[in-house]
């Protein structure tokens, strides 16, 4: 059974993008295309979700994720409670799900969950009311959905197709959900080249069995790239032996213009942030004319709006 | 109850007829996503309208949202004016039960404190659930409730009204 989808193929949860059909996929992307505007408004809301409560269940800290989910739904009237539940109940040793049927008893619509656990979202989507639904806004290694869509909205809006893109995901793809989720959309839609980037200690055994080519160099990497998409290097992984230190991997997989001038002369730039400046991107880069990080956060918002009134919207299952 | 419905085109000229004595310079014509935005653009041409046309999809307002979800292609709505203190004159193409015009107003009030609305609609067919009555109309007759009304348009941009 599909746990993301209702029995006519609608969407029921947001688990993950592996597997998640293209129809739905465009429909997601088209709708938050609809959403862009609402931000420009003298009211920037609309009230498709008017009387309708959405918990952001943290269990990990987010600030950028936290924020737009939080905008978009109250760009789309729904009630927003934010858990932090790292510093509150969890500390106390109350069990996920009990933290989970406490909300539903508080007449929850929808919970936005974020843990540090890989299938955490899943675990609360089998567990939930019929009326409930889910959307995994990063689990562990596993999936961050909302981004990998936000990123697909960025691309089109920018290239305005996929059929004839190169695309070059750089870093530590290892420890990145972000990527996994990147790279399972990128293939739905159908690029017919994403290339992932980065040391052998950075890229996980046997990634090209998900429709990748893999570059150790990064130089050969980006050549003819129209997409460049830099992962965040997390400090800790230079704690453990993956990494020798920030300046040796700046030297090599660092974004720097030159290496830029490699990539198609209207490449874009994109980050999922939080950036670490000056270890896996330039100042220069992420500050310079191709970057079009800024706007990714704006999009996040209008593509957070799509999931949830797709979500929200319709008979429950 | 009528086999067929007048043409299109000549409604649309008999409704303009009716605008045109109380059209004011400064009337912003908004059409409702689709039927309403055709009927809308051949006013504003008629008239010779001044000012931009405006289009309205009012998706993200209707009242069976819980029920039935979001049409799958929203297309964004285009106020390309100041909307605040402006005098704005509504299109749709058929008036039943009046959730879209409901709908309409409350999208066209997110936008700005409008000084006044005027509904024109091509075809009022009756059945109203809700207060609302129409400033000008180019047909008014009464249809039952399980037959629709719809406005087409060919690929040549002629408009027809049938019934289905």
């Amino acid at each position: 059974m599909n746990l993301q989808l209702t029995e006519d193929g609608r969407l029921r949860h947001l688990l993950t993008l592996d597997g998640l059909p293209r129809a739905i996929v465009t429909q997601i992307l088209d709708t938050a295309e609809s959403f862009m505007d609402v931000g420009e408004r003298e009211v920037k809301k609309v009230p498709l979700l008017r009387g309708k409560s959405i918990f952001n269940l943290f269990f990990e800290p987010s600030t950028r994720t936290r924020t737009t989910f939080e905008i978009a739904a109250k760009r789309l009237s729904a009630d927003v409670v934010n858990l932090n539940i790292a510093t509150s109940s969890q500390t106390k040793g109350e069990a996920i799900l009990d933290t989970v049927d406490n909300l539903a008893a508080m007449h929850a619509d929808m919970f936005i969950v974020r843990h540090a656990q890989s299938g955490a979202a899943h675990f609360i989507a089998r567990h939930v009311a019929p009326h409930i639904s889910v959307v995994n806004a990063g689990d562990g290694r596993h999936a961050h959905p909302t981004q990998g869509l936000l990123d697909m909205f960025t691309i089109r809006r920018y290239k305005g197709a996929f059929h004839n893109l190169t695309v070059a995901i750089v870093g530590d793809v290892l420890h990145s959900r972000v990527a996994r989720s990147q790279i399972h959309a990128l293939t739905t839609l159908g690029v017919p080249e994403v290339r992932v980037i980065g040391p052998k200690t950075l890229l996980p055994t046997g990634v090209e069995q998900m429709g990748v080519k893999v570059f150790h160099d990064m130089e050969a990497g980006l050549r003819g790239c129209d997409v460049i998409i830099m992962l965040r290097l997390q400090n800790e992984r230079m704690k453990g032996a993956l990494l020798p230190s920030a300046q040796e991997y700046f030297k090599f997989f660092g974004l720097t213009p030159e290496k830029l001038a490699l990539a198609k002369p209207d490449a874009i730039v994109m980050h999922p942030g939080p950036m670490n400046r000056g270890v896996e991107i330039a100042s220069e880069v992420a500050d310079g004319p191709q970057s079009v990080i800024l706007p990714q956060v704006t999009y996040g918002i209008a593509v957070r709006m799509a999931v949830m009134a797709m979500l929200a919207g319709g008979p429950s299952a | 109850m009528p086999a067929s419905l007048p043409d299109a085109n000549t409604l649309i000229a008999r409704l303009a007829d009716a605008i045109a004595p109380t059209l004011t310079p400064d009337t912003f014509i908004v059409g409702i996503h689709t039927g309403g935005a055709w009927v809308a653009e051949r006013l504003h041409a008629l008239l010779g309208c001044k000012q931009p046309l405006g289009v309205l999809d009012i998706s993200f307002y209707r009242d069976d949202f819980s029920r039935i979800g979001l049409h799958p292609q929203v297309k964004p709505s285009n106020l390309p004016f100041e909307l605040e203190g402006g005098t704005i004159l509504l299109v749709d193409d058929v008036l039943h039960s009046g959730r879209t015009v409901r709908a309409a107003m409350n999208e066209l009030f997110d936008y700005g404190r409008p000084a006044s609305i005027r509904l024109a609609v091509l075809v009022d067919r009756g059945g109203r659930e809700l207060p609302i009555r129409p400033d000008f109309v180019g047909l008014t007759v009464d249809i039952p409730d399980h037959q629709n009304v719809n406005l087409s348009r060919l690929d040549d941009g002629h408009l027809t009204l049938s019934i289905a």
